[in-house]
């Protein structure tokens, strides 16, 4: 079987008209956010240099790199046809189990370490249960447990502590065996740049090759494009959306023991607010709100906006109390060019 | 009703199976069966059961009463998962596409092919293209590029990726839930050239269709279906096309509504005899009588 068939000498087909290599690209989910980063920096770049110097980049990638992670287990969620509004909250879930427990109990870092990833992923694994359990609404089943690890986060570090935030992690045993992982520096040039960036690398290539290339990214499309099909055709649609918050909540364990490494304390609001960030991200990067339809590159690159914006602002000279507002319009110009781009990608080929 | 069957096996038979839902009663007391390289027909009208009896052959729903046998074994599926690992594919009615997912992952869908070992284990992409292009080709579907999203093609055209799918990965029986429904003559007609060839490979086909006129002319096995019960099961040589469409349009209440209407006078009147013409025309009443009393 060659790839190149003949077309039927008695029957031309008109309805394969070639599809050009403009189409090709355009098509693509992640190519409206790439053109909107493109042009981000060019005005950023024009408007201060420092937005392009070493240090400057450095310093955009910093909040982009920790969005960025979360960006991507949120966008494989969100092409599977759901959200999670307790990611953000859940961060700071795990940051606070880890330091409780070293802490406060002695814990070894390792094993503390262990136990929060293992409790995270339980959270991810409830909030999985229960939204294919009862079909309801992911919203209101992650909007439930968001207020419930809210509650737990301020609760319980103020019963164990008495204050509202947990520090002094450089003084627990074995700090210095996880810095490493989580907290170095990678000196180019003489700038230092944070290894969070290489985890974000790192997750948004496997996010990418695992949503392309593997079985299990086949039947995340199938579950966010249709449950009822997908099941029909022998899809464990059950156990693809429990793995997809459990994989989010893989991904808040990561982030929060992150920012606990390298800030070596943790406030009870951490990530309070952000899990909008993360879906802003996703769909800013092509995600279709409903399911079936996006990529992990293009959420990264949504994340790379929001840190762009995020520090190119004050580059620029400019108030930053403006951000969320620029923030916002670009949310919306996303979803606009988004819709455009998919119309046009499916009415001309029909 | 006889014991004969099409072929020597009966690929998929069901005696006597009943489907509760709460206090309603979807199904009672069907019978039928398939052998290989058969088509048996399931008649009815909207709300007659047909819907239910599939999700009970493809394993979505489990039946309440009665036996359901494959190749002989009594089988009690609890996911469509059983079901396609003894052979049994359904197409639906809303074709279980995702219109969004390219054609060839669609095509593969639930059965993706792999290559590499362990955590490396990864879609064989290429090879599930060509494969899908050169399956569609032989069903008679030229595309240019099984890339494109599934939703861009016709009713026509997914029916046929869907019955191509099915035939590639091996079924046995293949079920179609009203495949011809939405479709216009011309692709209604292929659909029914798709059955047939489906036949010929082998396949036992339960064809479910609430149009006679499409049923006839490929089944050799007809069960009609009416509010969740048996009106019968006939093998070809038992009922006439005449004799199968009088039963499907319900004769009887044609004739109680001819009666009905010509009540109500005038235009009333003149629809009343234009049924009652109908209705001998079919012969449905000597038809209707002869079939439930044999």
């Amino acid at each position: 079987m060659t790839t190149t068939l003949s077309p039927p000498q008695t029957d031309p087909d008109e309805r394969v008209a070639r599809v050009g290599i403009v189409r090709r690209l355009v098509v693509r989910p992640e190519i409206g956010s790439l053109i909107g980063a493109v042009v981000l920096f060019v005005v950023f770049a024009a408007a201060s240099s420092n937005f392009y110097s070493l240090a400057g980049i450095s310093n955009w990638l910093d909040p982009a790199s920790l969005f960025g992670i979360m960006a991507v287990g949120v966008a494989l969620l969100m092409i599977g046809g759901h959200f999670d509004l307790s990611a953000g909250v859940l961060t700071g879930t795990s940051g606070l189990i880890t330091a409780v427990m070293t802490t406060q109990w002695g814990l070894n870092i390792w094993v503390a370490l262990l136990l929060s990833l293992v409790l995270c992923l339980g959270v991810g694994f409830v909030n999985g249960y229960l939204v294919t359990r009862t079909g309801l609404p992911s919203f209101i089943i992650t909007l439930a447990t968001f207020l419930m690890l809210q509650g737990l986060n301020l609760a319980v570090t103020k019963l164990i502590t008495g204050t509202v935030s947990v520090g002094g992690m450089t003084t627990v045993p074995f700090y210095d065996s996880v810095q490493p992982i989580f907290a170095s520096k990678i000196s180019i040039f003489g700038v230092g740049f944070k290894i969070q960036i290489v985890w974000w690398i790192l997750a948004t290539a496997v996010g990418a090759w695992v949503l392309a290339k593997t079985r299990f990214g086949n039947w995340t499309f199938a579950v966010g494009g249709d449950p009822v099909a997908s099941r029909n055709v022998g899809v464990p649609a059950t156990r693809t959306t429990i793995t997809l918050f459990m994989i989010v909540s893989a991904f808040a364990w990561l982030v929060g023991s992150l920012k606990l490494i390298e800030q070596t304390s943790v406030q009870t609001n951490q990530g309070f607010g952000e899990e909008l960030i993360y879906i802003v991200a996703a769909v800013i990067g092509g995600c279709l709100l409903t399911g079936g339809y996006g990529s992990v590159i293009g959420a990264s690159i949504g994340a790379l906006i929001f840190g762009m914006t995020n520090q190119g602002i004050v580059y620029a000279g400019l108030d930053s109390d403006w951000f969320k507002f620029f923030l916002g319009a670009m949310l919306l110009l996303a979803v606009l060019a988004n819709q455009f781009v998919r119309r046009f990608a499916e009415q001309k080929r029909k | 009703m006889t014991e004969q069957t099409n072929g020597a096996t009966s690929l998929l038979e069901i005696r006597n199976v009943s489907k509760f839902f709460g206090g309603v009663i979807a199904l009672q007391d069907i019978s039928t069966k398939v052998g290989a390289a058969a088509v048996t027909c399931v008649l009815g009208d909207n709300g007659a059961g047909k819907s239910t009896l599939i999700k009970i052959f493809a394993g979505v729903h489990k039946h309440d009463a009665g036996e359901f046998l494959v190749e002989g074994d009594p089988v009690a599926f609890t996911s469509p998962r059983d079901a396609l690992d003894r052979g049994i594919a359904t197409v639906y009615q809303d074709l279980a596409v995702v219109r969004l997912m390219p054609v060839w992952r669609n095509f593969f869908l639930g059965s993706e092919v792999r290559k590499g070992k362990g955590p490396a284990a990864r879609l064989d992409t290429d090879a599930m293209r060509k494969t899908a292009k050169a399956e569609l080709l032989a069903m008679g579907i030229d595309l240019r590029d099984v890339d494109q999203p599934i939703g861009t093609l016709s009713g026509g055209e997914r029916q046929c990726v869907a019955i191509a799918r099915a035939v590639y990965f091996g079924a046995k029986v293949l079920i179609l839930d009203e495949p011809t429904a939405a479709l216009g003559v011309k692709q209604a007609g292929v659909v029914l050239k798709y059955v047939l060839q489906a036949k010929e490979r082998g396949l036992g086909v339960i064809f479910i269709t609430h149009n006679p006129h499409h049923a006839y002319p490929v089944g050799d096995r007809f069960m009609l279906l009416k509010r969740g019960k048996s009106l019968g099961d006939f093998a070809k040589s038992e009922i006439t096309r005449d004799e199968l469409t009088a039963m499907m349009a319900g004769g009887a209440e044609l004739e109680a509504l001819s009666h009905e209407l010509q009540g109500g006078g005038g235009v009333a009147a003149e629809a009343a005899h234009e049924l009652e013409a109908e209705v001998q025309n079919l012969g449905v009443v000597a038809a209707e009588e002869r079939l439930t009393t044999s």
